[in-house]
């Protein structure tokens, strides 16, 4: 697995945003083709910000980020913390919008809408307007419309923060079901223990702003995840291991603040 | 719920009913002569009897007022766009539409009759009444796309014809509407002023004209109705584009949703 080409490799990525608040700083981060990683931290600590440099939505202001040639040809999916729907279009023409941005015909696009409306269960609903749809069947559209572009990297930023538990957990296995049949790779940004142990495979945990990389832990786990895995002991002892390598993360981060003499709160 | 609906409709009609009683006691009463006060039978009737002339001059009118909106429609919307495409533009221009805004079209409206031809006057001035709600509405509408949904047409590399046509342009639509719902009341009042501006030195055959050739000729009575169909104008103008708004927005924004169900 580690002599192939890593998908995206981030080197001493540091942001300070033009009102001075550093975001991250000497942020390091290797994604192999196929991977579920999940990036976790406290509100704040610069993980979402670390997404947006991942996708080329934002530019680093120090260090470099390197994207295998793969996720140009496939482009990169990107699921935000909101729906991000366009209300004044359907379900359909709001998933098909990557595809017609890139002047895909029409009779192509058909079938594809199709084959991803029915992968995240979205079936009848391709008419409806986005204010007709609870919460979680918007995440599935927005979910929908980062896959109908089979992209080679999935961006996932806190999708289902907003989302009551039943729904959420529903979603965490949805999204599991696709990963495993359409192999994406997947970096999930989460302030949940319990949703990266469920879902990734590897979980990269942040310190506090300015966000690094902390500790950087492998779940082992079944392959195929269920409801009996999420009330089993060797979940419950990873969500454990996890927990731990969190607190130091956020200790560490006060101290490093605090011997800066940067006053840095913990928020 | 329908109640409330009923009462809506019902309150308005009977506050009309009774201002028109009111109003016609008092003549009554009053005694008072038609060039002081008419009767609103006698206004009904002059509606009638001056049919002709005063449907021809509402159609005078009506039509500056349509070129006027389509100009400030189009217009107010393609300068908005152009200021929204780059700070520099935005910078240089938008000051002097504000200026063209506050300043009295009233006292606009002489000069622009010594430069123009009466027509072309009247038009520019309920186009300079009307543009600025459309452009200042459009530009608020421009401005506050979802900054996510933007940064999604910059993930897949949308053109700029394509953020504009397919993201700010519907996205701003709501407020496009209000400015429009504006504009359209407005381009009738400045034709109004252009052509009692333009007064008898103006070849203008409008309502607006018909009321200041009235009161000349002290006949009150076709004033009170040539007012009547410009009010009666501008109800129904509001009430057309209010319902254009509603049936553009109803399957997805918020302001037309509980109307619709």
């Amino acid at each position: 697995m580690h002599e192939r080409q890593p998908i995206v490799t981030l080197r001493g990525v540091g942001k300070t945003f033009d009102n001075g608040v550093m975001a991250l700083d000497g942020f390091d981060l290797t994604v192999q083709p196929g991977a579920f990683v999940s990036l976790l931290g406290a509100s704040g600590c610069g993980k979402s910000t670390a997404l947006r440099i991942i996708a080329g939505l934002m530019q680093p202001t120090r260090g470099s980020v390197e994207r295998a040639d793969g996720t140009a040809a496939h482009g990169i999916g990107f699921v935000f913390q909101e729906p991000t729907l366009m209300p004044w279009a359907t379900v359909a023409a709001n998933v098909a919008l990557p595809l017609r941005l890139k002047h895909v015909a029409a009779a192509e696009i058909a079938p594809r809408l199709a084959a991803v409306l029915a992968r995240v269960g979205l079936d009848g609903f391709a008419e409806a307007y986005p204010r007709e749809l609870s919460g979680g069947m918007k995440m599935r559209v927005s979910i929908a419309r980062a896959l109908i572009t089979e992209p080679a990297l999935l961006l996932m930023d806190e999708p289902f923060a907003a989302l009551d538990e039943i729904t959420r957990f529903r979603l965490n296995d949805d999204l599991l079901a696709l990963w495993e049949t359409l192999r994406p790779t997947v970096v999930f940004v989460t302030h949940s223990v319990f949703e990266s142990v469920y879902l990734s495979q590897r979980i990269v945990v942040l310190s506090q702003r300015p966000g690094r990389a902390c500790a950087d832990l492998t779940i082992d786990a079944p392959a195929s995840r269920d409801a009996a895995f999420r009330t089993s002991g060797a979940y419950a002892a990873q969500c454990r291991r996890v927990s731990e390598a969190l607190r130091e993360a956020m200790a560490e981060g006060v101290v490093a603040a605090g011997s800066a003499g940067a006053g840095g709160r913990v928020s | 719920m329908r109640e409330r609906r009923a009462l809506k409709i019902l309150l308005p009609v009977a506050t009309l009913a009774l201002g028109v009683v009111i109003w016609d006691m008092a003549v009554r009463i009053f005694a008072l002569p038609p060039y002081v006060l008419p009767s609103p039978a006698l206004v009904a009737t002059t509606l009638l009897t001056d049919g002709r002339l005063l449907g021809g001059s509402l159609a005078a009118t009506l039509l500056t007022t349509l070129e006027g909106f389509a100009l400030a429609a189009v217009g107010g919307i393609a300068l908005a766009v152009l200021l929204n495409q780059s700070r520099w533009i935005e910078y240089s221009l938008y000051p002097y539409a504000v200026i063209l805004q506050v300043t009295p079209i009233v006292a606009i409206a002489p000069l622009l009759l010594i430069y123009l031809s009466p027509r072309a006057a009247v038009l520019v001035c309920a186009w300079i009444v009307a543009f600025f709600p459309v452009l200042a509405n459009t530009t608020l509408g421009l401005n506050s796309v979802d900054r996510n949904l933007v940064a999604l047409f910059g993930l897949y590399d949308a053109s700029r014809l394509q953020v504009l046509f397919r993201l700010k342009l519907p996205s701003a639509l709501p407020q496009i509407l209000t400015g429009l719902r504006i504009a359209g009341g407005l381009s009738l009042i400045g034709a109004v002023v252009a052509e009692i501006a333009a007064g008898s030195a103006g070849a203008g055959s409008g309502l607006a004209y018909r009321i200041v050739e009235a009161g000349y000729r002290l006949n009150i009575p076709r004033m009170f109705a040539a007012l009547l169909l410009l009010s009666a104008a501008g109800v129904v103008i509001f009430f057309l584009l209010s319902w254009i708004s509603h049936l553009m927005l109803r399957h997805w924004h918020e302001s037309a949703w509980d109307a619709d169900r």
